[in-house]
Protein backbone atom coordinates (compact mmCIF):
# COMPACT_ATOMS: atom_id res chain seq x y z
CA UNK A 1 0.00 0.00 0.00
CA UNK A 2 2.78 2.43 0.98
CA UNK A 3 4.56 1.57 -2.23
CA UNK A 4 1.79 2.94 -4.44
CA UNK A 5 1.23 5.91 -2.16
CA UNK A 6 4.89 6.84 -2.66
CA UNK A 7 4.62 6.32 -6.40
CA UNK A 8 1.37 8.24 -6.71
CA UNK A 9 2.77 11.78 -7.18
CA UNK A 10 5.15 10.59 -9.88
CA UNK A 11 2.58 8.41 -11.63
CA UNK A 12 -0.07 11.15 -11.63
CA UNK A 13 2.11 14.15 -12.57
CA UNK A 14 4.19 12.24 -15.04
CA UNK A 15 1.20 10.46 -16.48
CA UNK A 16 -0.73 13.66 -17.07
CA UNK A 17 2.10 15.88 -18.32
CA UNK A 18 4.41 13.48 -20.12
CA UNK A 19 2.88 10.09 -20.92
CA UNK A 20 -0.57 11.36 -21.91
CA UNK A 21 0.86 14.11 -24.20
CA UNK A 22 3.03 11.58 -26.01
CA UNK A 23 0.09 9.29 -26.69
CA UNK A 24 -2.33 12.19 -27.17
CA UNK A 25 -0.24 13.77 -29.92
CA UNK A 26 -1.16 10.90 -32.22
CA UNK A 27 -4.87 11.49 -31.70
CA UNK A 28 -4.53 15.29 -32.04
CA UNK A 29 -2.63 14.91 -35.28
CA UNK A 30 -5.75 13.42 -36.88
CA UNK A 31 -7.91 16.44 -36.07
CA UNK A 32 -8.74 19.73 -37.70
CA UNK A 33 -8.57 21.99 -34.70
CA UNK A 34 -7.93 25.73 -34.78
CA UNK A 35 -7.60 26.89 -31.19
CA UNK A 36 -7.67 25.33 -27.75
CA UNK A 37 -11.26 26.36 -27.06
CA UNK A 38 -12.82 25.47 -30.41
CA UNK A 39 -14.28 22.21 -31.59
CA UNK A 40 -12.26 19.42 -33.10
CA UNK A 41 -13.11 17.65 -36.34
CA UNK A 42 -11.68 14.30 -37.29
CA UNK A 43 -9.91 14.54 -40.65
CA UNK A 44 -7.86 11.34 -40.77
CA UNK A 45 -4.42 11.62 -42.27
CA UNK A 46 -5.08 14.94 -44.07
CA UNK A 47 -2.69 16.84 -41.78
CA UNK A 48 0.11 14.40 -42.53
CA UNK A 49 -0.48 14.72 -46.24
CA UNK A 50 -0.26 18.49 -45.96
CA UNK A 51 2.85 18.46 -43.76
CA UNK A 52 4.47 16.04 -46.17
CA UNK A 53 3.94 18.45 -49.06
CA UNK A 54 5.03 21.61 -47.24
CA UNK A 55 8.48 22.65 -48.43
CA UNK A 56 8.93 24.75 -45.28
CA UNK A 57 8.51 21.62 -43.17
CA UNK A 58 11.28 19.89 -45.07
CA UNK A 59 13.40 23.00 -44.85
CA UNK A 60 12.93 23.02 -41.05
CA UNK A 61 13.73 19.31 -40.99
CA UNK A 62 16.91 19.93 -42.96
CA UNK A 63 17.88 22.81 -40.65
CA UNK A 64 17.43 20.53 -37.63
CA UNK A 65 19.61 17.89 -39.23
CA UNK A 66 22.22 20.39 -40.41
CA UNK A 67 22.31 21.99 -36.98
CA UNK A 68 23.09 18.59 -35.50
CA UNK A 69 25.66 17.65 -38.13
CA UNK A 70 27.60 20.90 -37.70
CA UNK A 71 27.40 21.61 -33.98
CA UNK A 72 27.97 18.10 -32.62
CA UNK A 73 31.39 17.46 -34.25
CA UNK A 74 32.48 21.04 -33.55
CA UNK A 75 31.46 20.83 -29.93
CA UNK A 76 32.85 17.34 -29.31
CA UNK A 77 36.23 17.96 -30.97
CA UNK A 78 36.84 21.47 -29.63
CA UNK A 79 35.98 20.41 -26.10
CA UNK A 80 38.21 17.34 -26.37
CA UNK A 81 41.18 19.53 -27.34
CA UNK A 82 40.46 21.87 -24.45
CA UNK A 83 40.00 18.94 -22.06
CA UNK A 84 43.35 17.38 -23.02
CA UNK A 85 45.11 20.67 -22.32
CA UNK A 86 43.23 21.27 -19.08
CA UNK A 87 43.79 17.72 -17.86
CA UNK A 88 47.56 18.01 -17.99
CA UNK A 89 49.20 18.78 -14.65
CA UNK A 90 51.63 21.02 -16.53
CA UNK A 91 48.87 23.37 -17.61
CA UNK A 92 48.92 26.67 -15.72
CA UNK A 93 45.63 28.22 -14.51
CA UNK A 94 43.59 25.19 -15.63
CA UNK A 95 40.88 25.72 -12.99
CA UNK A 96 40.28 29.31 -14.06
CA UNK A 97 39.99 28.25 -17.69
CA UNK A 98 37.57 25.47 -16.85
CA UNK A 99 35.34 27.87 -14.92
CA UNK A 100 35.31 30.36 -17.79
CA UNK A 101 34.41 27.75 -20.40
CA UNK A 102 31.69 26.29 -18.20
CA UNK A 103 30.05 29.57 -17.21
CA UNK A 104 27.61 29.87 -20.19
CA UNK A 105 26.23 26.38 -19.43
CA UNK A 106 24.76 27.57 -16.12
CA UNK A 107 23.03 30.62 -17.59
CA UNK A 108 19.49 30.94 -18.97
CA UNK A 109 19.44 30.19 -22.69
CA UNK A 110 16.54 32.52 -23.46
CA UNK A 111 18.27 35.47 -21.81
CA UNK A 112 21.57 34.71 -23.50
CA UNK A 113 19.66 34.64 -26.81
CA UNK A 114 18.31 38.15 -26.27
CA UNK A 115 21.73 39.48 -25.24
CA UNK A 116 23.19 37.90 -28.39
CA UNK A 117 20.77 39.95 -30.51
CA UNK A 118 22.64 43.02 -29.30
CA UNK A 119 26.08 41.43 -29.42
CA UNK A 120 25.55 40.59 -33.12
CA UNK A 121 23.67 43.80 -33.96
CA UNK A 122 24.68 44.96 -37.46
CA UNK A 123 25.25 48.60 -36.46
CA UNK A 124 26.25 48.82 -32.82
CA UNK A 125 26.97 45.28 -31.65
CA UNK A 126 30.48 44.65 -30.37
CA UNK A 127 31.10 41.84 -32.89
CA UNK A 128 30.43 44.13 -35.82
CA UNK A 129 32.36 47.02 -34.28
CA UNK A 130 35.29 44.63 -34.11
CA UNK A 131 34.72 43.46 -37.69
CA UNK A 132 34.71 47.08 -38.83
CA UNK A 133 37.89 47.80 -36.89
CA UNK A 134 39.53 45.00 -38.86
CA UNK A 135 38.68 46.98 -41.97
CA UNK A 136 35.50 45.36 -43.26
CA UNK A 137 33.28 48.36 -43.81
CA UNK A 138 29.58 48.05 -43.30
CA UNK A 139 29.82 44.99 -41.08
CA UNK A 140 27.87 41.75 -41.38
CA UNK A 141 24.20 41.38 -40.55
CA UNK A 142 24.73 38.10 -38.72
CA UNK A 143 21.18 37.51 -37.54
CA UNK A 144 19.33 39.60 -40.10
CA UNK A 145 20.60 37.93 -43.24
CA UNK A 146 19.15 34.63 -44.36
CA UNK A 147 22.63 33.45 -45.36
CA UNK A 148 24.17 33.78 -41.91
CA UNK A 149 21.38 33.53 -39.31
CA UNK A 150 21.42 29.74 -38.90
CA UNK A 151 25.22 29.64 -38.83
CA UNK A 152 25.36 32.37 -36.21
CA UNK A 153 22.87 30.43 -34.10
CA UNK A 154 25.11 27.35 -34.46
CA UNK A 155 28.16 29.30 -33.30
CA UNK A 156 26.30 30.62 -30.26
CA UNK A 157 25.04 27.11 -29.53
CA UNK A 158 28.59 25.72 -29.49
CA UNK A 159 29.69 28.64 -27.32
CA UNK A 160 26.82 28.03 -24.90
CA UNK A 161 27.21 24.26 -24.45
CA UNK A 162 30.92 23.57 -24.99
CA UNK A 163 31.43 23.56 -21.22
CA UNK A 164 29.16 20.57 -20.69
CA UNK A 165 31.05 18.30 -23.12
CA UNK A 166 34.28 19.65 -21.64
CA UNK A 167 33.22 18.32 -18.23
CA UNK A 168 32.25 14.98 -19.82
CA UNK A 169 35.69 14.69 -21.42
CA UNK A 170 37.51 15.70 -18.23
CA UNK A 171 35.61 13.00 -16.34
CA UNK A 172 36.57 10.51 -19.06
CA UNK A 173 40.24 11.53 -19.06
CA UNK A 174 40.36 11.15 -15.29
CA UNK A 175 39.71 7.43 -15.73
CA UNK A 176 42.98 6.97 -17.67
CA UNK A 177 45.57 5.88 -15.09
CA UNK A 178 48.45 8.33 -14.86
CA UNK A 179 51.12 5.63 -14.50
CA UNK A 180 50.25 4.39 -17.99
CA UNK A 181 51.57 7.68 -19.35
CA UNK A 182 54.64 7.48 -17.14
CA UNK A 183 55.35 3.95 -18.30
CA UNK A 184 54.87 5.10 -21.88
CA UNK A 185 57.26 8.01 -21.64
CA UNK A 186 59.90 5.83 -19.94
CA UNK A 187 59.63 3.60 -23.00
CA UNK A 188 60.45 6.67 -25.06
CA UNK A 189 57.04 7.59 -26.44
CA UNK A 190 56.45 11.24 -27.33
CA UNK A 191 53.25 13.13 -26.50
CA UNK A 192 51.68 12.34 -29.90
CA UNK A 193 52.40 8.61 -29.54
CA UNK A 194 51.11 8.62 -25.96
CA UNK A 195 47.90 10.20 -27.18
CA UNK A 196 47.47 7.77 -30.07
CA UNK A 197 48.29 4.57 -28.26
CA UNK A 198 47.02 5.22 -24.74
CA UNK A 199 44.45 8.02 -24.68
CA UNK A 200 42.53 7.25 -27.88
CA UNK A 201 41.86 3.54 -27.25
CA UNK A 202 40.87 4.12 -23.63
CA UNK A 203 38.52 6.96 -24.53
CA UNK A 204 36.66 5.02 -27.21
CA UNK A 205 33.60 4.01 -25.14
CA UNK A 206 33.32 7.55 -23.77
CA UNK A 207 33.53 9.01 -27.24
CA UNK A 208 30.40 7.12 -28.25
CA UNK A 209 28.46 8.17 -25.17
CA UNK A 210 29.55 11.81 -25.32
CA UNK A 211 28.70 12.07 -29.02
CA UNK A 212 25.26 10.60 -28.46
CA UNK A 213 24.51 12.87 -25.50
CA UNK A 214 25.49 15.83 -27.69
CA UNK A 215 23.37 14.60 -30.62
CA UNK A 216 20.36 14.40 -28.35
CA UNK A 217 20.97 17.86 -26.87
CA UNK A 218 21.37 19.49 -30.30
CA UNK A 219 17.71 18.69 -31.08
CA UNK A 220 16.51 21.03 -28.33
CA UNK A 221 17.31 24.49 -29.57
CA UNK A 222 13.92 26.16 -29.24
CA UNK A 223 14.96 28.62 -26.50
CA UNK A 224 18.05 29.82 -28.30
CA UNK A 225 16.60 30.19 -31.79
CA UNK A 226 13.24 31.61 -30.72
CA UNK A 227 14.97 34.40 -28.76
CA UNK A 228 17.80 35.08 -31.23
CA UNK A 229 16.04 35.01 -34.59
CA UNK A 230 12.52 33.65 -34.05
CA UNK A 231 13.31 31.29 -36.93
CA UNK A 232 13.85 34.14 -39.38
CA UNK A 233 14.55 35.99 -41.50
CA UNK A 234 12.20 34.31 -43.98
CA UNK A 235 12.29 30.97 -42.10
CA UNK A 236 16.05 30.74 -42.79
CA UNK A 237 16.83 29.57 -39.26
CA UNK A 238 13.61 27.70 -38.59
CA UNK A 239 14.13 24.29 -36.98
CA UNK A 240 11.35 21.77 -36.32
CA UNK A 241 10.55 22.95 -32.80
CA UNK A 242 10.08 26.50 -34.11
CA UNK A 243 7.94 25.19 -37.00
CA UNK A 244 5.64 23.40 -34.55
CA UNK A 245 5.47 26.45 -32.31
CA UNK A 246 4.68 28.74 -35.24
CA UNK A 247 1.66 26.69 -36.32
CA UNK A 248 0.40 26.07 -32.79
CA UNK A 249 1.00 29.41 -31.08
CA UNK A 250 2.56 31.91 -33.47
CA UNK A 251 -0.09 31.99 -36.21
CA UNK A 252 -3.15 34.25 -35.98
CA UNK A 253 -5.36 31.22 -36.56
CA UNK A 254 -3.55 28.38 -34.80
CA UNK A 255 -3.70 24.95 -36.41
CA UNK A 256 -3.13 22.59 -33.55
CA UNK A 257 -3.89 19.36 -35.40
CA UNK A 258 -1.50 20.29 -38.17
CA UNK A 259 1.20 21.25 -35.66
CA UNK A 260 0.62 17.94 -33.85
CA UNK A 261 1.21 16.02 -37.07
CA UNK A 262 4.54 17.81 -37.48
CA UNK A 263 5.28 17.10 -33.81
CA UNK A 264 4.60 13.39 -34.27
CA UNK A 265 7.04 13.24 -37.18
CA UNK A 266 9.58 15.13 -35.07
CA UNK A 267 8.92 12.67 -32.22
CA UNK A 268 9.61 9.72 -34.51
CA UNK A 269 12.85 11.36 -35.61
CA UNK A 270 13.92 11.80 -31.97
CA UNK A 271 12.91 8.20 -31.35
CA UNK A 272 15.24 7.02 -34.14
CA UNK A 273 18.07 9.01 -32.58
CA UNK A 274 17.17 7.41 -29.24
CA UNK A 275 17.40 3.91 -30.71
CA UNK A 276 20.76 4.86 -32.14
CA UNK A 277 21.75 5.94 -28.66
CA UNK A 278 20.70 2.63 -27.15
CA UNK A 279 22.67 0.69 -29.78
CA UNK A 280 25.63 3.03 -29.25
CA UNK A 281 25.65 2.51 -25.49
CA UNK A 282 25.49 -1.26 -26.05
CA UNK A 283 28.46 -1.04 -28.40
CA UNK A 284 30.30 1.11 -25.86
CA UNK A 285 29.68 -1.49 -23.16
CA UNK A 286 31.07 -4.20 -25.40
CA UNK A 287 34.29 -2.34 -26.14
CA UNK A 288 34.01 -0.97 -22.60
CA UNK A 289 37.15 -0.54 -20.56
CA UNK A 290 36.21 1.98 -17.92
CA UNK A 291 32.46 1.84 -17.64
CA UNK B 1 66.58 13.62 -12.76
CA UNK B 2 66.53 16.25 -10.03
CA UNK B 3 69.25 14.46 -8.11
CA UNK B 4 71.55 14.62 -11.13
CA UNK B 5 70.89 18.31 -11.52
CA UNK B 6 71.69 18.91 -7.86
CA UNK B 7 75.11 17.26 -8.01
CA UNK B 8 76.01 18.72 -11.39
CA UNK B 9 78.20 21.84 -11.73
CA UNK B 10 76.60 25.28 -11.95
CA UNK B 11 76.73 25.65 -15.72
CA UNK B 12 74.93 22.35 -16.19
CA UNK B 13 72.28 23.39 -13.68
CA UNK B 14 71.68 26.59 -15.60
CA UNK B 15 71.47 24.69 -18.84
CA UNK B 16 68.90 22.33 -17.38
CA UNK B 17 66.83 25.26 -16.11
CA UNK B 18 66.91 26.84 -19.56
CA UNK B 19 65.88 23.56 -21.15
CA UNK B 20 63.08 23.15 -18.62
CA UNK B 21 61.78 26.59 -19.54
CA UNK B 22 62.02 25.58 -23.17
CA UNK B 23 60.09 22.39 -22.50
CA UNK B 24 57.45 24.38 -20.65
CA UNK B 25 57.14 26.84 -23.51
CA UNK B 26 54.53 24.88 -25.51
CA UNK B 27 52.35 24.81 -22.40
CA UNK B 28 52.55 28.55 -21.98
CA UNK B 29 51.65 29.02 -25.64
CA UNK B 30 48.71 26.67 -25.17
CA UNK B 31 47.73 28.60 -22.06
CA UNK B 32 47.82 31.83 -24.04
CA UNK B 33 45.59 30.35 -26.73
CA UNK B 34 43.18 29.05 -24.12
CA UNK B 35 43.16 32.42 -22.41
CA UNK B 36 42.12 34.00 -25.70
CA UNK B 37 39.33 31.44 -26.06
CA UNK B 38 38.19 31.95 -22.49
CA UNK B 39 38.05 35.69 -23.06
CA UNK B 40 35.58 35.07 -25.90
CA UNK B 41 33.61 32.83 -23.54
CA UNK B 42 33.17 35.42 -20.81
CA UNK B 43 33.13 38.55 -22.99
CA UNK B 44 29.33 38.54 -23.53
CA UNK B 45 28.83 38.58 -19.77
CA UNK B 46 31.36 41.36 -19.23
CA UNK B 47 29.74 43.30 -22.08
CA UNK B 48 26.31 42.88 -20.47
CA UNK B 49 27.49 44.15 -17.11
CA UNK B 50 29.29 47.04 -18.79
CA UNK B 51 26.28 47.96 -20.94
CA UNK B 52 23.97 47.85 -17.92
CA UNK B 53 26.04 50.64 -16.34
CA UNK B 54 26.29 52.86 -19.40
CA UNK B 55 23.98 55.40 -21.00
CA UNK B 56 22.50 54.45 -24.38
CA UNK B 57 24.66 56.95 -26.36
CA UNK B 58 27.77 55.60 -24.64
CA UNK B 59 26.96 52.02 -25.75
CA UNK B 60 26.36 53.13 -29.30
CA UNK B 61 29.47 55.31 -29.53
CA UNK B 62 31.86 53.13 -27.60
CA UNK B 63 30.40 49.63 -27.75
CA UNK B 64 33.58 47.55 -27.68
CA UNK B 65 34.88 48.99 -24.45
CA UNK B 66 33.49 47.03 -21.53
CA UNK B 67 34.20 49.43 -18.67
CA UNK B 68 31.80 52.40 -18.39
CA UNK B 69 33.28 55.86 -17.94
CA UNK B 70 31.09 56.62 -14.97
CA UNK B 71 28.63 53.93 -13.88
CA UNK B 72 24.95 54.80 -14.33
CA UNK B 73 22.78 52.89 -11.88
CA UNK B 74 19.38 54.21 -13.02
CA UNK B 75 19.20 51.44 -15.65
CA UNK B 76 18.67 48.93 -12.86
CA UNK B 77 15.87 50.99 -11.37
CA UNK B 78 14.19 51.21 -14.75
CA UNK B 79 14.50 47.49 -15.40
CA UNK B 80 13.34 46.59 -11.89
CA UNK B 81 10.28 48.87 -11.78
CA UNK B 82 9.18 50.05 -15.23
CA UNK B 83 10.10 46.85 -17.06
CA UNK B 84 8.72 44.73 -14.18
CA UNK B 85 11.88 42.66 -13.65
CA UNK B 86 11.24 42.84 -9.91
CA UNK B 87 7.91 41.12 -10.48
CA UNK B 88 9.38 38.63 -12.97
CA UNK B 89 12.12 37.75 -10.52
CA UNK B 90 9.55 37.15 -7.76
CA UNK B 91 7.53 34.87 -10.09
CA UNK B 92 10.64 32.96 -11.09
CA UNK B 93 11.71 32.46 -7.47
CA UNK B 94 8.24 31.21 -6.46
CA UNK B 95 7.98 28.83 -9.41
CA UNK B 96 11.53 27.55 -9.03
CA UNK B 97 11.37 26.92 -5.28
CA UNK B 98 7.99 25.17 -5.49
CA UNK B 99 9.02 23.04 -8.47
CA UNK B 100 12.33 22.02 -6.92
CA UNK B 101 10.61 20.90 -3.71
CA UNK B 102 7.91 18.91 -5.53
CA UNK B 103 10.31 17.31 -8.01
CA UNK B 104 12.96 16.34 -5.45
CA UNK B 105 10.45 14.91 -2.97
CA UNK B 106 8.48 12.95 -5.56
CA UNK B 107 11.66 11.65 -7.22
CA UNK B 108 13.06 10.55 -3.86
CA UNK B 109 9.83 8.78 -2.92
CA UNK B 110 9.49 7.05 -6.27
CA UNK B 111 13.18 6.15 -6.37
CA UNK B 112 12.93 4.72 -2.85
CA UNK B 113 10.12 2.29 -3.54
CA UNK B 114 11.46 1.37 -6.97
CA UNK B 115 14.89 0.67 -5.51
CA UNK B 116 13.83 -1.18 -2.34
CA UNK B 117 10.66 -3.07 -3.06
CA UNK B 118 9.54 -5.77 -5.45
CA UNK B 119 5.89 -5.32 -6.34
CA UNK B 120 3.52 -5.99 -9.19
CA UNK B 121 3.69 -3.28 -11.80
CA UNK B 122 7.25 -2.26 -10.93
CA UNK B 123 8.58 -3.33 -14.31
CA UNK B 124 5.84 -1.48 -16.18
CA UNK B 125 6.59 1.75 -14.30
CA UNK B 126 10.31 1.38 -14.99
CA UNK B 127 9.86 0.65 -18.68
CA UNK B 128 7.60 3.67 -19.16
CA UNK B 129 10.05 5.92 -17.28
CA UNK B 130 13.06 4.84 -19.30
CA UNK B 131 11.19 4.95 -22.61
CA UNK B 132 10.30 8.61 -22.08
CA UNK B 133 13.75 9.66 -20.88
CA UNK B 134 14.42 11.78 -23.96
CA UNK B 135 11.10 13.33 -24.91
CA UNK B 136 11.56 16.95 -26.05
CA UNK B 137 9.23 19.74 -24.87
CA UNK B 138 8.54 20.78 -28.45
CA UNK B 139 6.86 17.45 -28.97
CA UNK B 140 4.55 17.42 -25.94
CA UNK B 141 3.70 21.11 -25.64
CA UNK B 142 0.34 21.09 -27.47
CA UNK B 143 -1.29 18.30 -25.40
CA UNK B 144 0.23 19.81 -22.24
CA UNK B 145 -1.42 23.18 -22.93
CA UNK B 146 -4.68 21.48 -23.88
CA UNK B 147 -4.89 19.46 -20.69
CA UNK B 148 -3.79 22.45 -18.57
CA UNK B 149 -6.61 24.42 -20.19
CA UNK B 150 -9.16 21.76 -19.35
CA UNK B 151 -7.93 21.48 -15.75
CA UNK B 152 -8.00 25.31 -15.47
CA UNK B 153 -4.29 25.40 -14.78
CA UNK B 154 -3.37 27.70 -17.64
CA UNK B 155 -2.49 31.30 -16.76
CA UNK B 156 -1.56 30.64 -13.16
CA UNK B 157 1.72 30.12 -11.34
CA UNK B 158 0.30 27.02 -9.64
CA UNK B 159 -0.44 25.53 -13.05
CA UNK B 160 3.05 26.35 -14.28
CA UNK B 161 4.57 24.66 -11.22
CA UNK B 162 2.41 21.55 -11.67
CA UNK B 163 3.22 21.26 -15.38
CA UNK B 164 6.93 21.83 -14.80
CA UNK B 165 6.95 19.21 -12.02
CA UNK B 166 5.31 16.70 -14.32
CA UNK B 167 7.92 17.13 -17.02
CA UNK B 168 10.82 14.86 -17.72
CA UNK B 169 12.78 14.47 -14.50
CA UNK B 170 13.25 10.74 -14.97
CA UNK B 171 17.02 10.88 -14.49
CA UNK B 172 16.56 12.02 -10.86
CA UNK B 173 14.20 9.14 -10.04
CA UNK B 174 16.74 6.70 -11.51
CA UNK B 175 19.53 8.39 -9.54
CA UNK B 176 17.66 7.93 -6.24
CA UNK B 177 16.72 4.39 -7.21
CA UNK B 178 20.35 3.42 -7.75
CA UNK B 179 21.40 5.04 -4.49
CA UNK B 180 18.72 3.45 -2.30
CA UNK B 181 19.38 0.05 -3.82
CA UNK B 182 23.01 0.16 -2.70
CA UNK B 183 22.14 0.82 0.96
CA UNK B 184 22.73 -2.46 2.88
CA UNK B 185 19.60 -4.39 3.88
CA UNK B 186 20.79 -4.71 7.50
CA UNK B 187 19.99 -1.06 7.99
CA UNK B 188 16.35 -1.67 7.11
CA UNK B 189 16.16 -4.74 9.30
CA UNK B 190 17.60 -2.96 12.34
CA UNK B 191 15.24 -0.03 11.76
CA UNK B 192 12.31 -2.42 11.71
CA UNK B 193 13.55 -4.13 14.89
CA UNK B 194 13.57 -0.73 16.56
CA UNK B 195 9.92 -0.45 15.61
CA UNK B 196 10.27 2.20 12.93
CA UNK B 197 7.38 2.22 10.47
CA UNK B 198 7.53 2.78 6.75
CA UNK B 199 7.32 6.58 6.96
CA UNK B 200 9.77 6.91 9.86
CA UNK B 201 12.30 4.70 8.10
CA UNK B 202 12.06 6.81 4.96
CA UNK B 203 12.07 10.31 6.43
CA UNK B 204 14.30 9.74 9.48
CA UNK B 205 16.85 7.28 8.16
CA UNK B 206 16.85 6.89 4.37
CA UNK B 207 16.33 10.45 3.18
CA UNK B 208 19.13 11.87 5.40
CA UNK B 209 21.41 9.10 4.10
CA UNK B 210 20.74 10.22 0.54
CA UNK B 211 21.84 13.83 1.14
CA UNK B 212 24.52 13.78 -1.62
CA UNK B 213 21.89 12.69 -4.18
CA UNK B 214 19.46 15.29 -2.87
CA UNK B 215 22.13 17.97 -3.23
CA UNK B 216 22.78 17.29 -6.90
CA UNK B 217 19.08 16.65 -7.62
CA UNK B 218 18.20 20.02 -6.09
CA UNK B 219 20.90 21.78 -8.03
CA UNK B 220 19.99 20.24 -11.39
CA UNK B 221 16.26 20.85 -10.93
CA UNK B 222 16.95 24.42 -9.85
CA UNK B 223 18.98 25.03 -12.97
CA UNK B 224 16.40 23.43 -15.28
CA UNK B 225 13.49 25.32 -13.77
CA UNK B 226 15.17 28.71 -13.49
CA UNK B 227 16.28 28.46 -17.10
CA UNK B 228 12.98 27.05 -18.42
CA UNK B 229 11.44 29.03 -21.26
CA UNK B 230 9.07 27.10 -23.52
CA UNK B 231 6.51 26.15 -20.89
CA UNK B 232 6.49 29.48 -18.99
CA UNK B 233 6.14 31.21 -22.37
CA UNK B 234 2.98 29.41 -23.45
CA UNK B 235 1.52 29.42 -19.93
CA UNK B 236 1.61 33.21 -19.63
CA UNK B 237 0.40 34.39 -23.05
CA UNK B 238 -2.61 36.17 -21.58
CA UNK B 239 -1.13 36.97 -18.15
CA UNK B 240 1.92 39.26 -18.57
CA UNK B 241 2.07 39.76 -14.81
CA UNK B 242 2.93 36.08 -14.33
CA UNK B 243 5.95 36.03 -16.63
CA UNK B 244 9.20 34.54 -15.43
CA UNK B 245 12.49 36.33 -16.14
CA UNK B 246 13.24 34.44 -19.34
CA UNK B 247 9.81 35.20 -20.81
CA UNK B 248 9.91 38.78 -19.51
CA UNK B 249 13.23 39.30 -21.21
CA UNK B 250 11.74 38.33 -24.60
CA UNK B 251 8.76 40.64 -24.04
CA UNK B 252 11.07 43.48 -23.03
CA UNK B 253 13.25 43.15 -26.12
CA UNK B 254 10.13 43.15 -28.28
CA UNK B 255 8.71 46.26 -26.66
CA UNK B 256 11.78 48.40 -26.08
CA UNK B 257 14.21 47.12 -28.67
CA UNK B 258 16.33 50.28 -28.49
CA UNK B 259 16.76 50.39 -24.73
CA UNK B 260 20.01 48.44 -24.57
CA UNK B 261 21.06 49.58 -21.09
CA UNK B 262 17.67 48.51 -19.71
CA UNK B 263 17.92 45.19 -21.53
CA UNK B 264 21.41 44.61 -20.15
CA UNK B 265 20.29 45.52 -16.62
CA UNK B 266 17.35 43.12 -16.94
CA UNK B 267 19.68 40.36 -18.14
CA UNK B 268 22.08 41.05 -15.27
CA UNK B 269 19.23 40.88 -12.72
CA UNK B 270 17.95 37.62 -14.24
CA UNK B 271 21.32 35.92 -14.55
CA UNK B 272 22.82 37.02 -11.23
CA UNK B 273 21.16 34.30 -9.09
CA UNK B 274 22.33 31.41 -11.27
CA UNK B 275 25.80 32.83 -11.74
CA UNK B 276 26.28 33.42 -8.00
CA UNK B 277 25.01 29.91 -7.28
CA UNK B 278 27.36 28.56 -9.91
CA UNK B 279 30.41 30.14 -8.33
CA UNK B 280 29.46 29.02 -4.83
CA UNK B 281 28.58 25.43 -5.78
CA UNK B 282 30.85 24.95 -8.79
CA UNK B 283 32.19 21.64 -7.52
CA UNK B 284 28.72 20.09 -7.28
CA UNK B 285 27.79 21.34 -10.75
CA UNK B 286 30.82 19.65 -12.21
CA UNK B 287 30.35 16.42 -10.26
CA UNK B 288 26.65 16.23 -11.08
CA UNK B 289 27.33 16.56 -14.80
CA UNK B 290 30.36 14.29 -14.82
CA UNK B 291 28.18 11.61 -13.21
CA UNK B 292 26.10 11.41 -16.40
CA UNK B 293 29.06 10.01 -18.31
CA UNK B 294 30.58 7.85 -15.61
CA UNK B 295 27.39 5.83 -15.20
Amino acid sequence: MWVWLFLAPTVVLYGVFTVYPIVGSYWYSLLDWDGFTTTKTFVGLANYREVWHDPLFWQAFWHTLLFMLVTVPAQVILSLLAAILLNSPKMPLSRVFRTALFLPVATTTAIVGIVMQSIFDPANGPVNLFVQKLGFDGGINFLGSSHTSLWTAMAVYVWKWLGITLIYWLAALQTVPRDLYEAGSIDGAGPVQLFRHITVPLLKPFTIIITLLSLEASLHVFDLIQTMTGGGPFYSSEVLEIYIYRWAFGATVPRLGYASAAAVIFGLFVFVIGILQLLGVRAARRTGVGS
Amino acid sequence: MTSIARTAPDSARQRSRASRLLRRLPWWIAALLLAGGCFLWIYPFLWTIGASLKTAPEIFSDGLDVIPKSPVWVNYGRAWNDAHFGEYLRNTVIVTVATVIIVVVRSAMAGYVLGRYRFRGRRVVLVVLVATLLVPTGYTIIPVVDIAQRLHLLNSLTGMVIALSGGAHVALTLLYMGYFRRIPTELFESAQLDGAGFLTTFFRIMLPLATPVTASATLLTFLNTWNAFFLPLVFTFSRPDLRTVSVGMLAFSGEYSTDWPGMAAGAAISLAPVIILFFVLQRYFVEGIAGAVKN
